[in-house]
């Protein structure tokens, strides 16, 4: 059962978006969020809106992806929008009491909450669309200028992959210590909160344990095919920019170009 | 060739101990020479200083007294570490510890990014190396994917794309089923008979050390045999003596000589036991 957990939410496919390079991936995503904040008006976040569905489209992620990536925000989205209606202040549009709904503050709500649930379809469509390991390859090689600030990026990349190999490990061996300590009469599923919490103690300890074994193991081999820590390595996979990076970047760069048009020309709602 | 080249590993009366515990010796003066293109199975039981010994031969361990040379190199000099660790790679027991990369290929590639390997070489050895165990067309899976027997013949392959001398592999099917077991010793056998790879194969099964050139019994910390493998198990008592069995051919020869039936010596494998059984029995 728990071997069926999966890792990330990487949604293979062979799609252009699925082949673009991680790095440019990254970039494109961060554009997306800036392009996201740059709309200042309904028409503007429209183009966000209708870019992200093509994205989506071309990527054939399923629509119901993307609403179990929201579930989890749905209260931030609630409460922001919540704020924005009752405190921004404008042309009443309906008084009761202490509280006053404004025609500025109900269009400010709503702006708020396209935006968020773009910038979190968004983000996901780059974890969608690439694998873990290419992610943390990507990642390790946007923050390569850092080294020369002395952070260890080719380190914490390795953390990163070797914390993503061994999580099936791990899984698959909590499994067995679980089914170990059933078979030893423990009580894993019944009783308070705060019993299940004790009774994971007996599971926990053993797979320490067995963790720190493996990392020494791991280490050792790790030494013995001549592990060094990052310098004076060559990759066997190299990132190349193709074409299709390009016109990908070419089209975010448009989109963001037209926001800022209608921004100029087309400034709907609010001022 | 001077004597140095003629011999891959070199170990001189050898002697370890752990620095935390004063008393027992690991090892206790141990010489052995490891020659090119051999297959050497090091066989003893849990304790006998089999790990401790394969560990001295790519500078895992530094010996307390006497000296390791791989290629002439000291293996206690620094500077030669990764020259003497690219000559003699090493596979250990636990196949799931040593896969360092989600994908299969990445992880045999390892290795030769950390040596600085540039990257067309990397994949061309890489290939050959999948090819060699034949892993290839799982070269893109990712290690939990695969079975026991599998994931060792990736390590092995992750080892030998390093293009080393010598592999030393430190009980390689201690926890693999009966079929990874097999194929992990049909894939080392591969490599030393077909890429002249010598092969260093710490065990406790005696029917893995059987197929070696050379065999080398240990018992608390000493060789106390060594030899051909034939000779080796020629001596059932010894053997029977420190714990260790021998091959099951051998022991029912050893036994029916015993009771008294005359039988040629130094039978290993089950068609010479049949043959010479048959003969016995004039069949």
């Amino acid at each position: 059962m728990l071997k069926d957990i999966t890792i990330g939410q990487y949604f293979p496919g062979n799609s252009v978006i699925h082949r673009m390079d991680p790095r440019m991936k990254i970039v494109l995503s961060i554009a997306y969020i800036v392009m996201l904040f740059m709309a200042k008006g309904f028409s503007g976040l429209a183009v966000g809106v209708v870019f992200l569905a093509i994205c989506y489209g071309v990527s054939h992620i399923p629509v119901s992806l993307i609403l179990k990536s929201l579930k989890p925000v749905v209260p931030i989205i609630l409460f922001t929008a919540v704020l924005n209606m009752f405190f921004v202040e404008g042309d009443p549009l309906f008084q009761w009491a202490f509280i006053t709904i404004t025609k500025q503050g109900l269009s400010t709500a709503a702006l708020m909450s396209v935006r968020i649930v773009c910038l979190i379809a968004g983000t996901s469509l780059l974890t969608y669309t690439t694998s873990p390991i290419v992610l943390t390859d990507g990642i390790e090689r946007l923050l390569s200028p850092l080294k020369k600030l002395h952070l260890p990026v080719h380190e914490l990349a390795m953390m990163m992959t070797i914390a993503l190999r061994f999580i099936p490990t791990l899984i698959e061996e909590t499994d067995k210590i679980m089914s170990a300590q059933k078979a030893r009469g423990a009580d894993l599923e019944s009783g308070g909160l705060v019993q299940r919490a004790k009774a994971l103690v007996p599971i926990l300890i053993p797979l320490f344990i067995s963790a720190f074994r493996r990392a020494d193991d791991l280490a050792l081999a790790m030494e013995c095919r001549c592990y060094r820590g990052g310098e004076g390595r060559t990759r066997m996979k190299q990132l190349k920019l193709t074409s299709r990076d390009i016109v990908g970047a070419i089209i975010v760069a448009l989109t963001i170009v037209a926001i800022i048009l209608l921004n100029i020309f087309f400034p709907l709602a609010i001022a | 060739m001077n004597m140095e080249q003629e011999r891959i590993i070199r170990a001189e009366h050898i002697s370890f101990r752990y620095q935390d515990e004063q008393s027992q010796l690991v090892l206790d003066d141990v010489s052995i020479d490891i020659v090119p293109g051999q297959f050497v199975a090091v066989l003893g039981h849990n304790g006998s200083g089999k790990s401790t010994l394969a560990k001295h031969m790519n500078a895992v361990l530094l010996p307390s007294g006497g000296t390791v040379w791989v290629h002439g190199m000291d293996t206690r000099n620094e500077e030669h570490l990764y020259d003497i660790r690219q000559s003699v790679g090493m596979v250990f027991q636990n196949p799931d510890n040593q896969i360092v990369a989600t994908i299969v290929e990445e992880d045999v590639a390892f290795a030769l990014e950390n040596v600085g390997v540039p990257p067309a070489e990397i994949r061309r050895r890489v290939d050959e190396a999948l090819q060699d165990v034949g892993m290839y067309d799982y070269r893109e899976h990712s290690p939990h994917q695969l079975s026991g027997g599998q994931k060792q013949r990736v390590a092995i392959a992750g080892i030998i794309a390093m293009r080393p001398d010598c592999i030393v592999l430190d009980e390689p099917t201690a926890m693999l089923d009966p079929k990874g077991r097999t194929e992990v010793l049909k894939t080392i056998r591969k490599l030393n008979r077909e890429h002249n790879i010598t092969v260093v194969l710490i065990t406790h099964y005696m029917d893995e050390a059987a197929q070696a050139d050379r065999v080398v019994v240990m018992e608390n910390g000493k060789i106390i045999l060594e030899g051909g493998a034939r000779d080796v198990f020629s001596h059932v008592e010894e053997l029977k003596a420190v714990g260790l069995d021998v091959p099951q051919a051998t022991e029912l020869v050893y036994e029916l000589k015993r009771a008294g039936w005359a039988l040629p010596d130094r039978i290993l494998t089950e068609e010479e036991c049949i043959e010479a059984l048959a003969e016995a029995f004039g069949l």
